[in-house]
């Protein structure tokens, strides 16, 4: 499908319009965008903190953020002043180009995926043809950041805590690069722009914008929504820096504006993995009548649309953050090489017959949609087991050692200790 | 003055030029570092970086697909591999080690020889100064991968059981013996 408007084209157009030679235009049309780009990821900041605050607050019964501004809305204005006058101190020792570098690359690789991800239509950075491929790149520089933050803060602590990182962000890289691919296969295009657009649901001429992927493969979201947790190290797998057991994490011996990078790249690639996953499975821009008006007004209501899906996804995040418990180091593990690699990678299989099946369009689209949904109730099934074991060993561990009327005793320090 | 102003930017080198000049140079004291850094940390940084030059210059020459593949390879999983290795061997992350060793006569010999076979190589040959654009609907990595499935298929499927040995040999010899 041909895109007939561009941000590029029409800004560029403008500027030689005013007379500016073609060479400076598209240099200062392509500028402006990555300048607003940028500064529109990092601003987002402040927003994403209030929010995770005020949505944390109300699941935990409390009111939260409320005493500068109206509603705490300037409560992270006022933190981001506290961090950026506190004094920067490096450790000892500390290898202080790497140190100092580390924290510029994790910002550098989640600001990057702004530049693939299409807003509205005709509204991308850049329409790569190997977009997808390109996120997958860009998590390898984080990976990289972590690693050198961890080394060169002369710390063990910290040096543990970066290996704990690589160990969990390439497990879990892994799953979410293969759901992936299960659009990609599908659509036969890794442009994000492309796969956007492709999401459309035209009926009688009129776009109703609901022909999004998730409903063909809720199977493909799922592992790509639980990876995409792991890898921006949100709850269930936020045990690299839990505040309250392990001192924090490869980011320890930063403090001030240097910490606050990392805290920055951690929000801003929360929400931008929900935004590529609006892109990919959520229809991106697609919504009712999105392409049917004319040309401002249609990239309005698409950016709308966009914002709107992206923020549920991150409340989405939020909500499992103040509702589920945090997971062991080896549950962690385990999960990713014994339960979504396998799965996803038989899922993938599956969808390559499946579209080569005979027989037309529907039996293709039904065969994957039976694979996914098999593939969703093994994740729900081996995740229900494992907490129903979980419950019934927590509540024994709890239980007093001589209980009148309980058929069998609860165990004692070693029988539990054999039962392991 | 218009003409004049156009002038002036003929004589100017490209953009193209500009940036290829920045990029090489990066790469290139990037690649002199991972010799000559004395911390076997920042020599496989220094990689990481060289291996990020040559993706930029990939970019340069506009093919994408090759230059992503290269950071997701080589920066991705080979460097990582490489940080890993340093970080799990004993006393070799803080401590300095020297460029110098015995072998400098011999790798100057070969870096000499290599370099100006290299350097004979681009002289000598003349190289194609035409190129074909590419439409706006041509993707190469379609292409490429209709050509793994249907004429490279067999060597393709070699490489993935080669690295299936690999994978198999590697368990084989890292396996705790104690067990047996």
């Amino acid at each position: 499908m041909q895109q007939e408007w561009l941000w590029s084209d029409s800004l560029i157009n403008l500027f030689t319009g005013l007379g500016m030679p073609k060479f400076l235009a598209i240099g200062l049309a392509y500028g402006l965008g990555a300048f607003i780009l940028a500064n529109v990821g990092l601003i987002l900041t402040l927003a994403l903190i209030w929010i995770m605050r005020k949505v944390l607050s109300r699941i935990q019964d409390r009111i939260g953020p409320n005493r500068v501004g109206r509603y705490g809305l300037f409560q992270t204005v006022a933190d981001a002043m506290k961090l950026l006058s506190k004094e920067v101190i490096r450790p000892a020792h500390s290898d202080m180009i790497t140190y100092d570098l580390a924290p510029v690359f994790s910002v550098f690789g989640v600001i990057m995926i702004l530049a693939v991800i299409p807003f509205a239509p005709g509204l991308i950075g850049v329409d790569l043809n190997i977009g997808v491929l390109y996120l997958v790149a860009l998590g390898s520089v984080g990976i990289m950041a972590d690693l050198m933050a961890g080394w060169s803060s002369n710390n063990k602590y910290a040096l543990l805590a970066g290996f704990r990182v690589v160990a969990q962000l390439l497990s879990y890289e892994i799953p979410m690069v293969l759901s992936m691919l299960a659009p990609v296969l599908l659509l036969g295009t890794m442009r994000m722009g492309e796969i956007s657009a492709a999401q459309g649901l035209h009926v009688l001429g009129l776009n109703l914008g609901f022909g999004w992927l998730v409903f063909l493969m809720p199977g493909a979201f799922l592992i790509f929504f639980i990876s995409a947790l792991a890898e921006s190290e949100q709850t269930p797998f936020d045990l690299l820096e839990a505040e309250s057991e392990l001192i924090s994490g490869f980011h320890i011996e930063y403090s001030g504006m240097k910490f606050a990078m990392f805290f920055l790249a951690q929000f801003i690639n929360t929400f931008f993995l929900g935004a590529i996953a609006v892109t990919l499975f959520l229809g991106g821009w697609q919504g009712p009548f999105v392409d049917n008006l004319p040309a401002p007004f249609s990239q309005i209501l698409g950016l709308i649309y966009f914002n709107i899906k992206t923020f549920a996804v991150y409340i989405a995040i939020v909500w499992i953050k103040g509702t589920f418990p945090r997971i062991r180091v080896d549950q962690m593990m385990s999960f990713a090489w014994k339960v979504l690699v396998p799965l996803v990678l038989s899922l993938i299989l599956w969808e390559m017959i499946a579209l080569k099946l005979p027989g037309g369009a529907v039996i293709q689209y039904g065969a994957v949609l039976v694979g996914n949904l098999v593939v969703i109730g093994v994740v729900l099934n081996i995740l229900g087991n494992h907490f129903k074991r979980e419950q019934v060993r927590s509540k024994r561990a709890f239980e007093p050692k001589t209980l009148i009327g309980t058929m069998r005793p609860a165990p004692t320090a070693e029988t539990a200790a054999a039962g392991d | 003055m218009p003409a004049n102003l156009d002038e002036l930017i003929a004589q100017l080198p490209t953009f193209q030029q500009f940036m290829f000049v920045q990029v090489a140079l990066f790469t290139a004291v990037m690649a002199l570092l991972v010799v000559l850094a004395r911390n076997l940390f920042h020599n496989a940084l220094a990689l990481v970086g060289a291996l990020f030059g040559v993706a930029g210059l990939y970019a340069l020459l506009e093919a994408e697909f090759l230059a992503v593949s290269q950071v997701l390879i080589y920066v991705g999983g080979i460097s990582t591999l490489i940080t890993f290795a340093i970080m799990l061997t004993r006393g070799m992350m803080f401590g300095d080690t020297s460029p110098n060793n015995r072998q400098a006569g011999t790798a100057a010999i070969v870096i000499g020889t290599m370099f100006s076979v290299m350097a004979g190589f681009l002289l000598q040959v003349p190289w194609q100064e035409a190129y074909v654009e590419l439409g706006d609907g041509q993707a190469i990595i379609a292409n490429l991968g209709r050509l793994f499935v249907n004429e490279y298929l067999i060597p393709f499927e070699m490489m993935a059981l080669l690295l299936l040995v690999v994978l198999a040999g590697a368990i084989m010899l890292a396996r705790d013996h104690m067990i047996e």
